[in-house]
């Protein structure tokens, strides 16, 4: 027991508020410089796109949108599972304030995306199959963030989400299958918005090191997020009294 | 386990009628809402003859997602769901013998009065078999999906429009598949293979979906 | 280099209303984000100093 009992150690609220404050810092600064290699690599490096001309650019925060959106909605299904199961307050705290950064990258992968269908293919929006099932996955943001919202008593409402949230994951699948089948069968010749240019390599660079950053965004929002959760949650601590009144007698 | 699914999938039916005119609401929404969409988009019959799948079955989603909420609400509010958990009867059983409920009182009506929407349509024969047979597939998934749904917002102010919002894009396969059927019968193909799909949902749904709500119950209610 | 002058880096072949329109957003979002959790945080701090460590 002693042996797990480190691992859990940040498991305290009150560490893990201190642990992110200083890591906080760190992650902006990768976010910051990836995002500059990244956008530096993606605009000056790349070359112009024989088809789509320039158009082809917005790739570069459109895939990693969509990818942050995907992965980030399994890790906050995954910690408000852990939370859920474990009685664990931080995990569930942790996946609450996962949720609207999540919902965030879905909105922008629909946005650019759109604004990538525009001069490609001619409409703001096309229904293929990716373009839907991303909306359908801030349908589920939504969803979530609008229950954990609805419903005052905090513990009902993190376990509420987290069976919400694992049902939704065990669907996505499912969901997105249908969607790929539906959109074959209405289409025909596929307009895909993912017939993306043959990537070159320094295309592909850009996007993953774009991917990074908005991975370490992530985590500093998340972070935050989480942080001022805490906060709220914990008002009545002793820990939380003497943080932010530290020359106040007890 | 049988005596008590039995045991609320009659009480409930039994309330049901009590209450005729409130449990036939939904269809007289149902029809309502099919009706709207030919003053919405025109009267022209091959575009109507075209979209009548997709307006029947997505009425019928919205039909069962507002009558669902009706599944706890009446219970929880005088304390008779407690009790029926906590008689020793399983939380899956009274989920599953309520879900059946729901469908018998909301479902079954909508997959009886299709043919007749399909008629206002101008849908034919062969067309009209396959929509019926589609929902009769899908109703009881759509019913099992909005008791999980009525499970986890129990007691909320706003769990209506909840309840659509959560369990809409959940109920997105079925509808798929199920208005691919028609679609499917209509330029001539066999409608076997989406049968075969949607009886796999609906299979998947009845093994996981009375899980889920009494879980989501337990959550509620704790 | 891909681009001969600062107007054609803003012009992005034509596409520039689209290219920065995305990212654009992107910034937008990505500044507004962070801002409104630290007002959050801000809040949430200057609640508990207010609550205080009552005897629960």
């Amino acid at each position: 027991m002693a042996g797990n009992f480190r691992l859990f150690n940040f498991a305290a609220p009150s560490r893990f508020y201190a642990l992110s404050g200083a890591l906080i810092p760190w992650f902006w600064g990768v976010a910051v410089v990836l995002a500059a290699i990244g956008l530096y690599m993606g605009f000056f490096v790349a070359p112009t796109d024989a088809t789509q001309g320039d158009a082809y650019r917005i790739i570069f925060i459109h895939v990693p949108a969509a990818w942050m959106s995907m992965v980030l909605y399994l890790v906050m299904a995954g910690w408000a599972g852990v939370g859920w199961a474990f009685k664990a307050r931080l995990a569930s705290m942790v996946a609450r304030a996962i949720a609207p950064t999540g919902a965030m990258f879905a909105f922008l992968a629909l946005w650019s995306g759109a604004f990538w269908g525009k001069p490609t293919w001619g409409t703001w929006w096309v229904w293929d199959a990716r373009i839907t099932s991303e909306l359908i996955l801030l349908f589920l943001y939504l969803g979530y963030i609008a229950l954990v919202e609805a419903i005052d008593d905090v513990r009902r409402a993190d376990n509420a989400g987290a069976l919400l949230a694992l049902v939704g994951a065990i669907n996505v699948p499912i969901i997105y299958f249908s969607v790929k089948w539906w959109n074959t069968l209405h289409q025909g010749a596929s307009i895909s918005m993912t017939a993306a240019p043959k990537m070159a390599s320094t295309m592909v660079t850009a996007m993953l090191v774009m991917t990074f950053a908005c991975w370490a965004y992530a985590f500093a929002v998340v972070f935050m997020r989480t942080r001022a959760i805490i906060l709220e949650r914990e008002q009545h601590a002793d820990w939380v009294g003497k943080l932010v009144n530290p020359g106040a007698q007890a | 386990m049988g005596a008590g699914f039995v045991a609320v999938y009659a009480r409930d039916l039994r309330l049901a009628m009590r209450r005729r005119i409130e449990a036939l609401l939904p269809i007289v929404f149902f029809v309502v809402a099919v009706s709207l969409f030919p003053l919405g988009v025109g009267p022209e019959p091959q575009m109507l003859r075209q979209i009548a799948p997709g307006i029947v079955w997505v009425c019928a989603l919205l039909a069962a997602m507002m009558s669902v909420n009706n599944l706890y609400a009446a219970d929880y509010a005088d304390g008779s769901l407690e009790q029926m958990l906590l008689s020793g009867h399983s939380g899956v059983t009274i989920v599953a013998a309520k879900a059946c409920a729901h469908w018998t009182v909301t479902g079954l009506p909508l997959v009886l009065s299709a043919p007749l929407f399909g008629l206002l349509f101008d849908m034919d024969g062969t067309a009209l078999g396959v929509l019926t047979i589609s929902l009769l597939l899908g109703t009881p998934m759509l019913s099992l999906l909005g008791s999980f749904g009525a499970a986890l917002t129990l007691g909320l102010r706003s769990a209506g429009v909840l309840i659509v919002l959560l369990v809409l894009p959940l109920s997105i396969p079925a509808l798929i598949f199920g208005t691919g059927a028609v679609a499917a019968v209509e330029s001539g193909l066999s409608p076997a293979g989406h049968y075969s799909i949607l009886g796999a949902l609906l299979i998947f749904t009845i093994l996981t979906a009375p899980l889920a709500a009494a879980a989501a119950l337990r959550i509620s209610l704790e | 280099m891909n681009w001969h002058s600062g107007a054609e880096f803003f012009a992005m072949g034509g596409y520039g209303l689209y290219v920065w329109g995305s990212y654009g957003v992107a910034a937008v979002l990505m500044f507004a984000e962070p801002w409104l959790v630290s007002r959050r945080h801000l809040r949430a701090r200057q609640e508990a100093a207010h609550a205080g460590p009552e005897a629960e």
